[in-house]
């Protein structure tokens, strides 16, 4: 944020803005926006504070019945204000379904079906999947169309990818600069390598062919800020930031990246608002609690396991808890939850404990202190980005889209799990904003698909080796 | 030959030879759009004439139609360049034609693509077409992430780094909030072929930034500046007296933000910089803690007080010193 001194400023409606404005001519367009912004979001927060306990609660709430009539109304209908997304239909597919899956539900038979043949259709006869049938094969909705058949799930929905096609399409995009290019003769940044290399890592096709010279190429994108850009000298922002980190993890170069430096970046793209803006002194953006805090936590655990021999007490020392303003003894139930399946887990630390020690060793092993304020993520998103009647927002006075509401739901599944080092382990009460049934269902980080669904893709197509 | 836009191309004379191809979305497609009959008609003809490959002339203007209704339809921005090519059409013409798309939605990738593609065609003559065209867009959103890529790849493709260390001072001072510009600043000052490189350069820069930082202390695009300008030479970076100075100078401040200079601080000793009586003093001022330790642990206590969003991320650099000083 640009930490504006708001002393003496009267915050309640526009035409004091305007007073202030006139009093403060001095404002940049960056300070101008970033207050406008400010007073949006405090109004909610301070109407939010001052609120009873039922209408807090309320506010909190996911309201998934609302959520799910919107994103089943866009999977069989839209208007035709979409028809600047008609070269992004395999998007839309991603963005709705991917949406359901978080909340835990699923589509129907015979809508999943629709679904899985109009991707079809989308499937170029070279390989690759484009905007809409008969599209020229395109990165972005190559991704989109295999994560929303892997997130359908099922033989019908995995088998109907053609992986030896897909292969031709991948080494077609690649260049000879280490990079991927969109399409044929596209344009060339860190988005198409990330698309290009989490197919191919999710179907089991990922070779040396399609990693050489990539980690070259991403890491010339990192910039002097820490985050990294789209292309080589380009501004440091939070999508091309989750790309780049995500494809180095995924083809096993992400010590090459000055990660200290990345992390600082990360970590300070939260402002006062508590949800994450894209780039340096830009404004607060729901979609950002996906893109910026899915390399928190990514960053957060590479760093656990690169030192995992002091893991310890380090990790822990910092565990006040700070963010749990209510600590109930409950946390010995959980306890007992978590101690079930671990037995491989950290049996190191026990040497000479009792049964008791042994239960605590492993909880706290298992969890760690987010490094971003993951409580009041979960805020900005539930009480800005959220629309009551269904969907999600990019911040107050914004429309709704289903890309914010996908991300802005993603975001929110990475905020609720971020206390967890690995995904075996459910949320406690407290890491989840409002009531536990906000819960979402978790994501896989580098691909941004319910884990359950990943899992089974991955059963799938590395059987099929 | 009409070519009147308003008259649905099945009425068209032009158009008469040609059958339309419908979209191939089957029985139950999921997502369908209800596409105005102006653009399900638009798109069926330039279906038809991109599957048959016809690259001529109406092509070329039926692109563009179908492009002014969807501007984000790339498989038709890939046609209509293959139709330029094989027109051997003039390139001038196309920027124009790129310019008025531009009006209606300049944030799309497509459009940005289309531009270096025809940009690279016309070669370092068009260098100053180029940066005016961004510097357009630039003044109506001085952050527009595409139009900084586009002049980034100009300068290093075309060339017309003369004035650009000037632009981007003219840009701070209109916002020395601007981060794209800050970052545009250090693309120069690192690529540009007319000057002397980061570290010839640096001296400079240094007493540019530290001038924005006092302006505006809580301006995290200049610190971040700042400590690029040492970046790979850490030498320089703990033993620059400047860098510590500006630190001091802010620290001792009572009416401004903290942080930045408490984390530049942190930095600088987590990098071995020896803090003199002056640097502990200062940061002694500002702790309620005891001030009987390590100076960067205090440093990250002082920051999780003054910076509480990112108080587990100074907790966590704390437990770093602590490791390694273990």
């Amino acid at each position: 944020g640009l930490r504006l001194d708001r002393s003496g400023l009267n915050r309640h409606g526009r035409a004091s803005e305007e007073r202030v404005m006139e009093e403060l001519p001095s404002f940049t367009v960056s300070q101008r926006e970033q207050f406008l912004v400010e007073n949006d979001v405090f109004g909610i927060y301070n109407y939010f504070d001052a609120s009873d306990i039922f209408t807090q609660k309320y506010m909190l709430e996911i309201q998934r019945d609302k959520q799910l009539d919107y994103l089943m109304k866009g999977l069989r209908q839209l208007g035709p204000q979409f028809s600047s997304l008609d070269a992004n239909r395999p998007w839309l597919c991603y963005w709705i379904l991917h949406s359901i899956a978080l909340l835990g539900e699923s589509v129907d038979d015979e809508l999943e079906n629709n679904a899985i043949d109009f991707l079809v259709r989308c499937q170029g006869s070279d390989g690759g999947y484009g905007g809409g049938p008969g599209q020229l094969p395109h990165l972005a909705t190559t991704y989109a169309a295999v994560n929303a058949l892997v997130t359908l799930s099922g033989h019908k929905a995995l088998s109907s990818i053609d992986r030896e096609k897909m292969s031709c399409f991948l080494r077609r995009m690649k260049d000879k600069s280490g990079g991927f290019r969109m399409h044929d003769m596209g344009e060339m940044d860190v988005r198409a390598c990330y698309t290009a290399i989490s197919i191919a890592s999710i179907l089991n096709i990922l070779d040396d062919e399609l990693t050489q010279g990539l980690g070259d190429y991403i890491l010339s994108c990192q910039t002097y800020e820490g985050g990294i850009g789209g292309e080589p000298g380009s501004e440091a922002h939070g999508g091309y930031t989750y790309c780049g980190l995500a494809a180095m993890i995924l083809i096993n170069e992400v010590n090459r990246l000055n990660l200290d430096s990345l992390m600082n970046w990360a970590v300070h793209r939260q402002g006062v608002e508590m949800g994450f803006q894209g780039r340096t002194n830009k404004l607060v953006d729901g979609c950002y609690t996906f893109w910026q805090a899915a390399p928190c936590v990514l960053l957060q655990r590479l760093y656990s396991t690169n030192d995992h021999e002091v893991h310890g007490s380090s990790h822990i020392s910092q565990g006040t808890d700070k963010d749990h303003e209510e600590h109930h003894a409950h946390d010995e139930d959980d306890l007992e939850d978590s101690d079930d399946d671990d037995s491989d887990e950290d049996n190191d630390e026990d040497s000479a404990n009792g049964d008791g020690i042994h239960h605590t060793s492993n909880y706290i092993n298992r969890r760690v202190q987010p490094i971003f304020d993951s409580l009041g993520l979960q805020r900005y998103v539930l009480l800005c980005s959220k629309i009551p009647d269904g969907g999600f927002r990019d911040k107050p006075r914004k429309p709704r889209d289903f890309y914010h509401t996908c991300y802005c739901l993603s975001g929110l599944s990475v905020a609720q799990h971020a206390w967890l080092k690995d995904e075996d382990t459910p949320p406690l009460t407290r890491d989840i904003l409002g009531s536990y049934s906000n819960l979402l269902e978790p994501v896989h980080l580098l691909h941004n698909i319910v884990m359950d669904q990943y899992n089974e893709a991955i059963e799938f197509f590395f059987r099929a080796a | 030959m009409d070519f009147d836009e308003t008259v649905p191309l099945s009425q068209r004379s032009e158009w008469a030879d040609v059958v339309p191809l419908t979209q191939d979305d089957g029985p139950n497609p999921v997502v369908p759009i209800a596409y105005k009959e102006e653009f399900r008609e638009t798109m069926d003809y330039v279906r038809a004439i991109y599957f048959s490959d016809e690259r001529s002339p109406r092509a070329l203007r039926l692109t563009e139609e179908t492009l002014r209704l969807n501007s984000g339809n790339y498989t038709v921005w890939h046609f209509r360049r293959l139709v330029l090519e094989a027109l051997n059409h003039d390139l001038f013409e196309e920027l124009e034609f790129i310019e008025r798309i531009a009006e209606d939605n300049s944030k799309n990738y497509q459009l940005w693509h289309h531009r270096r593609w025809v940009a690279e065609k016309l070669g370092p003559d068009v260098a100053g077409r180029e940066l005016e065209f961004t510097r357009r867009v630039l003044s109506l959103d001085a952050k527009h992430y595409h139009a900084w890529s586009h002049r980034q790849w100009t300068l290093r493709a075309l060339g017309g780094w003369e004035d650009e260390l000037d632009y981007c001072h003219e840009l701070l001072e209109a916002d020395v909030f601007n981060n794209s510009a800050w970052n545009q600043r250090y693309y120069v000052i690192t690529r540009s072929p007319l000057l002397g490189g980061l570290e010839a350069m640096r001296e400079s820069e240094v007493s540019y930034t530290i001038k924005a930082i006092l302006t505006n202390p809580a301006n995290e695009s200049s610190w971040r500046y700042l400590k690029a300008l040492y970046k790979d030479d850490k030498e320089s970076w703990i033993s620059d007296s400047s860098v510590s100075s500006v630190c001091l100078n802010v620290l001792s401040r009572t009416d401004c933000f903290h942080g930045f200079a408490l984390s530049t601080l942190l930095d600088l000793l987590c990098d071995g910089l020896r803090p003199t009586n002056e640097h502990k003093d200062s940061v002694r001022a500002l702790a309620n803690e005891e001030p009987d330790t390590n100076l960067a642990i205090l440093v990250c206590t002082i920051l999780g007080r003054v910076d509480p969003i990112r108080a587990n991320y100074w907790a966590w650099r704390k437990s770093k010193i602590t490791v390694a000083a273990m």
